[in-house]
Parts: structure tokens; sequence; C-alpha cells
């Protein structure tokens, strides 16, 4: 296979460019020292770091959003268990309808989802409640933890089980002993990129959330709504940091391209 | 026992998702009034102000202007680099693979936030730096405009394309590409006959994701177009979040709704018709 000419190089150079632009004019901006928006900036400071410390809605709305991604990413693996071995092992009628209703709310625009759910949970009394927060964040990152969790269903190998159930093992030991420590790295994975998908979450959450409940990313959205100053930027720059970190995290434990394409890469 | 194991999502699905849609549906025919709210009748009248009005025609026209123009941009350029980042060594590849998809990571809000403070006005940075290498001769406004819409779309959306055309490429065999040039193909024709063709049926499912993506978005379109510069989902969220006429936001989401449903269904027929044997 031949190489990467020159121009091949250089495009892939503006290429990354404007990839990283914004983000890095983020964090950039950030430091600033001054109290209003100026880029470049001439010194460095942390005060609208510091600053943080003074809106503590924008500190409560973080660990919100850490809690709503980690218990809703948890609810949504634990309903795709069964689901997905269901889908996996059986064939029955309605299956591939089944499996277009899990994976819907990837189709269905979040703009309709959320006036979906502002409707409903105003009719049954749980707008803006952290537990509507839950059931929506769950429907949402639903079709990632099922989709993880149905390729390691898949990939499974029946007869180990079947081997263990032949040597004696109830069918609630197979399940405890051998399928599910099996499929536990899909489980894993599939958590996490429902962790992420919750965390960013801001086009339907938007509707659900109230004051006194809302997620970071629609506090920081409300915020910009009305003026785009150091302070929104410094909190950017913390999100940033995070998802940078995950996204290392991630790529060490599990391989990036393995959790965004859904399959087992390719070595060349 | 199928059922039974897929009861606990089927009863979630059918709770918050499936009544909540039909509850949509239905509230698109209720009456609203400033002062009475809203009222329990089956009435036409929302949708005959969506259809009559020439406001909501130039609204969705534009939304849908805009998500067109993004795809198209998105595969342009996109294409290519997927191409030259399958082409890399490692460690190379992994590195630049995280660089151009890891922004699917962070927030919207966070990466839209980024442009705006780049538009900054006629003043900002993207124009001085176009303006000083000579590309355009006066400023362009990009804040609240179109343009600006177009561009930070691009940036958010670009990860999909990129990670489909990807993993299209991933199936193509380099022996093929060998075989074209030791038969005497120059580089402008091996790409064009032999790694176009593989390349796009990821080309033009990352198309469909784009465009549905670009049609629906919501963050970017409030930040960079400000409250003047509708498209739908902009506009629902006025209706029912500041209006608070929920029967008209609901039918300009249904129609969104309908109008992605009918373009996406039919472009993945249209491709997987086109290369079911790529796909098979």
């Amino acid at each position: 296979m031949s190489k990467n000419g020159p121009i091949a190089l250089a495009y892939h150079a503006l290429f990354v460019i404007f990839m990283l632009a914004p983000i890095v004019v983020v964090c950039w901006v950030a430091f600033t020292p001054e109290g209003f928006l100026s880029f470049p900036i001439q010194h460095w400071s942390l005060r609208w770091f510091k600053a943080l410390a003074f809106y503590p809605e924008f500190v409560a709305a973080f660990w919100r959003s850490l809690w709503l991604g980690a218990l809703s990413s948890a609810l949504a693996v634990t309903v795709s268990v069964p689901a997905a071995l269901a889908i996996a092992r059986y064939r029955f009628r309605g299956r591939e309808a089944m499996t277009a209703l899990f994976m819907s709310p990837l189709m269905i625009p979040n703009i309709v989802l959320g006036i979906a759910f502002l409707r409903f949970f105003t009719e049954i009394g749980l707008s803006g409640t952290f537990i509507g927060l839950v059931l929506s964040h769950i429907v949402i990152v639903l079709p990632f933890a099922l989709r993880l969790t149905l390729a390691s269903a898949i990939g499974l190998d029946r007869a180990i089980e079947h081997a263990a159930v032949s040597l004696g093992a109830s069918e609630w030991t197979v399940l405890k002993r051998v399928t599910l420590p099996l499929i536990v790295p899909g489980l894993a994975s599939g958590w996490a990129l429902a962790f992420i998908n919750s965390f960013d979450e801001v086009t339907m959450t938007v509707f659900v959330a109230a004051p006194g409940t809302e997620t970071l990313p629609v506090r920081m959205f409300l915020y910009i709504q009305d003026n785009i100053d150091p302070l929104v930027t410094s909190v950017s720059a913390c999100v940033i940091a995070v998802a940078v970190a995950a996204l290392v995290a991630l790529d060490r434990a599990y391989g990036l391209e393995r959790l965004l394409v859904g399959r087992g890469s390719h070595g060349r | 026992m199928a059922y039974l194991l897929s009861l606990p999502a089927l009863l979630l699905f059918a709770g918050v998702v499936v009544i909540p849609l039909a509850m949509t549906v239905i509230l698109t025919f209720h009456d609203w009034g400033q002062y009475k709210g809203i009222e329990p009748v089956f009435i036409l009248k929302n949708w005959r102000e969506v259809f009559g009005d020439p406001y909501y025609g130039e609204m969705f026209g534009r939304t849908f202007r805009i998500a067109l123009i993004v795809t198209v941009l998105a595969a342009l350029f996109g294409a290519p680099e997927a191409y030259i980042l399958n082409r890399m060594k490692s460690p190379w590849r992994g590195i630049f693979l995280l660089v151009v998809l890891g922004p699917l990571l962070i927030s919207v809000v966070a990466r839209t936030l980024g442009w705006a403070l780049l538009f900054g006005g006629n003043s900002g940075l993207v124009n001085k730096v176009l303006l000083s290498l000579g590309v355009i001769s006066g400023a362009i406004p990009f804040m609240f405009t179109e343009t600006g819409m177009v561009v930070a779309l691009v940036h958010v959306l670009m990860p999909y394309m990129v990670l489909s055309v990807w993993a299209a490429l991933q199936r193509l065999d380099p022996q093929i590409e060998n075989a074209a040039v030791a038969l005497g193909a120059g580089p402008l024709t091996v790409l064009r006959r032999i790694v176009l063709p593989q390349a796009m049926p990821g080309i033009l499912s990352g198309g469909v994701i784009v465009f549905a993506l670009a049609a629906s978005a919501f963050a970017t379109p409030a930040i960079i177009g400000g409250r003047r510069l509708k498209v739908a989902s902009t506009l629902v969220y006025d209706e029912f979040l500041n209006t608070l006429n929920w029967p008209l936001g609901a039918v300009v989401a249904v129609l969104l709704l309908a109008a992605l449903a009918m373009i996406v269904i039919g472009a993945n027929r249209l491709v997987e018709r086109r290369y079911a044997q790529v796909f098979g």
C-alpha cells in the first residue's frame, strides 16, 4: 500500500486544525484574567476557574449530570441484558419489530422525544423531577447499551453453557456463573457509551429538566442563550477535560474504534 | 420465554415512548388560546396554520437546505480524510482517529461555544485568518447566519461521516489497489475506479446519519442562529417553552419526524438495493 503524499498530509493537517480549533479556543479563552471575552489572551490566569466555586448551580448541575448518567446507564444495561439474550437466542414473532422499537430512540429526533416527554410527564406529574430525568435518559441511552450487550450476547460460545448444564448446573447458576461473567466486558462498554450519551444530552433534557433539576449541558445552554462570558468557557474547559480523560481511558481499556464502530477492528 | 425476558424493556418503551408519542400526535389536534390554554378538542386549526402560513414553509425549507449543504460538505471533506487516516501507519492512525472522532464525546454545547468564540462578530478570528490569507475580500458575517450554522454543524457532525466511511474502507482489501497499480492504473484511476466505489456505501450511510442529525439539530442552530433565525427544532422549542402554544409546536415536531422518517427510510432502501452485493 502506498503512503500518503504531501498534498494528502497538508489536507490532513488542515482537517485536524478544523476539528480542534473550536475546542482549543474554548480552553484557551477560559484562562483569561479579564472580566470580558478577549482573544487571543494576553496573560494567563485561573480567575474564572476559581469563580466557579461561587456559582453553585454549575457545580450542582455537574454532580446531577454525573449521577443521572451513571444511574440511567446502569438501569439501561440492566434492562438490556434479558432483552439482548432474548433477541440473540430465540426466534419469535415480533423479534424484528421489537428490536426496531428498542433502537427507535436513535431514529426519532431528540427534540420530538423531548416534547413527548414534556407532555407525558406534565400529565402524570413527573415534570421537572429527577425520576422523570432518569426515565427519559434510560430510553435515549438504551439503544447504545443494547447494541453492545447484544454484540457480546451473540458472540457468546454456547458450548460453555452447555458444558455447565451437563455438569449439573441449574439454569440460574449458569446465568450467574457463566453467562453474565462472559458478557461483562460488553456490558461495561455499553454502560460507558450510554453514560457519555446521557452526560452530553441537551436537546431532549432541556424539555424535561426544570430549575433545580438542570443537568450541566442544559445549564450551560441556558447560560449561553443569555450571554457568553469567560465563566461559561471555564465550565466548558472542565467538561472538555473530563471528556478527554474519558476518551483516553476508554481507548486504553477497550479501543475507541471498537466502541464506536461497534465491531472488532481488522488489524493490518 | 423470549417475551418474558424482553418484558421489562417492552413495558418501559410502551410506557415512556409509545404513549408519549401518541399523546403528542393527539396534541396536534387540540386547540390553544393565550388565556384558555390547551383545550382537548379535535380540530385541524394547527395543521391548517402550519400549511397555510408561508412562514413555516420557509422555515422547513431553511432546515432541510442547511441539512443538505451540511451533508454534502461533510461527505466532500470527511471521505478523503477517512481515506488518508486509513492509509496511515500506527501509531499515527490511532492517534489521529482519536483526534477526529474524539469530539463526539465532548458536549455539543461546548463545541458550539468554540465556534461562537471563533466567529465573534465581523472581527472574529475566522474572518481575520480568511482576510489575511486573501480567501475573502470583506468580512463574512457568521454569527446569526445560515453560513455560521452550516460551518458549526459540519464540525459537530463530521465524526459520524468519517466513522462511516472508515468502517466501509475497513472492508477494502489493499491488495486490490496494488493489483490495479500493477496492471498500470494511475493513482487517480485507482481512486476513482477502486477506492471510491468501495467507499460509496459508507459515504451514503454516513450521509443519511448526518442529514438526519443536521435537520433535527437543536443546540448548534439555537446558539449560532440566535433568537431570530429559526430552524424546525428551535421553533418547536420556542413554541413549547416561550409562547406555550404546545399544539402548534407539536405539529411542527410531528412534521419534522414524518419528513425525516420518509427521507431516511427511502435513502436506506436506495442504498441497500444499489449496494446489496456489497452489504450481503
